[in-house]
């Protein structure tokens, strides 16, 4: 093949995964743009510092979960359904610790950082806090459901889980993220 | 054995998988307030043009998804011994070029699809000065993750490191991070 075809080759293959989280990241960004977030992201100063940690996070995490999960399933040592496995409930486990952890460290992050800049107030900590590990425990629980309904029936229909966790796990945090932020900015909005 | 090999967890045990990966993400996720602290600088600028906020989640993600093309390539040929560093060379030239193809097409629907958006939604920038900044800042993207790419797959390959370790999350977040950078700057030149 010379170059150009596998130019093309490699543009083919990767096209269709970047346009779904295409799809997902303007969902997000119609959601982030939209009326109700703006003021929430105007009522906590220090949401908008620790947007890009939040939604990368849950690349980070999940991602991991799902490598892990994929790997368990090539070697025969986790089954492809929810039963009461101990290292399935392992993974999930460490996953909602690390995703719920750094939720509440990206608040600290945020709140430090926004506290110290000269003229600029966050928002109260356990405000901008709640918002954080709210949406982040949330997320957490959507993100492990689907992540692990879609690997799991991929799997059993012959599909190699480790071409979908990547792009999955990318849209599906992009929208489940953005969503329950909203979502977390009105229920503390009520509370508070 | 395999009463053995069913009861030991091992490497699945919950603080065995916390602890190897937070202090990962706990980096990962400091670096990644840079972005943050861009964003929140121009949090005004944002605020007031919510089709611009709208392109952040996907400035956030691509940078990682072009980089990880180009990386999870350069990885693959480095483990079957085909890689050069020639800049010349087919093992650049290819994925270079496929990034360029793809970041063109990616960040030319963005604009239009978000301004379709903008329009339900009220009070749209204009379509020309959407794409100029969603293509500007896609682009330079691109060849900033192809870039880094090469560089960690470089330094991985003198150091010695097996590329799919380090150098994916590396190059993932750290495009990430430049993403909103790039966008923000471009914008703010813009707007």
């Amino acid at each position: 093949m010379d170059a150009r075809g596998e130019i093309v080759a490699v543009y083919r293959e990767s096209l269709p995964i970047l346009l779904v989280s295409l799809l997902g990241g303007i969902f997000a960004g119609v959601v982030l743009g939209s009326e109700p977030m703006r003021e929430g992201l105007r009522a906590y100063p220090g949401l908008l510092l620790a947007l890009p940690a939040f939604l990368a996070t849950r690349g980070n995490v999940y991602g991991a979960l799902g490598a892990r999960i994929g790997s368990g399933l090539h070697q025969g040592l986790v089954e492809p359904r929810f039963t009461w496995d101990r290292r399935l409930v392992n993974a999930v486990t460490a996953a909602v610790i690390n995703g719920v952890g750094m939720s509440l460290w990206i608040s600290v992050l945020s709140w430090t950082i926004l506290t110290l800049q000269p003229g600029r107030t966050p928002a109260p900590f356990l405000e901008l806090a709640g918002v954080l590990v709210l949406a982040g425990a949330v997320t957490s629980t959507a993100m492990i459901g689907g992540l692990l309904s879609i690997v799991f029936a991929g799997f059993r229909r012959g599909m190699d889980p480790d071409n979908l966790i990547g792009p999955l796990v990318t849209t599906l945090g992009d929208v489940f993220g953005v969503v329950f932020l909203l979502g977390a900015t009105l229920v503390v909005g009520v509370i508070a | 054995m395999s009463t053995v090999d069913h009861g030991d967890v091992g490497t699945w045990r919950v603080r065995r998988i916390v602890r190897t990966m937070a202090p990962l993400l706990v980096v990962l996720s400091a670096m990644e307030m840079g972005s943050g602290f861009v964003l929140e600088s121009l949090g005004e600028t944002y605020l007031d043009n919510p089709t611009l906020l709208m392109l952040v989640p996907v400035m956030i993600g691509m940078g990682g998804n072009l980089g990880a093309i180009v990386a999870a390539r350069l990885s693959t040929q480095l483990h079957l011994g085909t890689l050069s560093f020639d800049v010349r060379s087919r093992s650049l030239m290819v994925p270079l070029g496929a990034v360029l193809a793809l970041a063109g097409t990616v960040f030319s629907v963005l604009p239009v699809v978000v301004y379709a958006f903008g329009q339900v939604t009220g009070d749209p920038m204009g379509l020309r000065k959407l794409a100029t900044i969603s293509l500007v800042s896609g682009m330079t993207l691109a060849v900033i993750a192809f870039l880094l790419a090469v560089a960690a797959t470089y330094v991985s390959y003198r150091r010695e490191y097996d590329p799919d370790d380090v150098t994916i999350p590396v190059v993932t977040n750290l495009c990430d991070v430049l993403g909103v950078v790039i966008l923000s700057a471009v914008a703010a030149a813009v707007v």
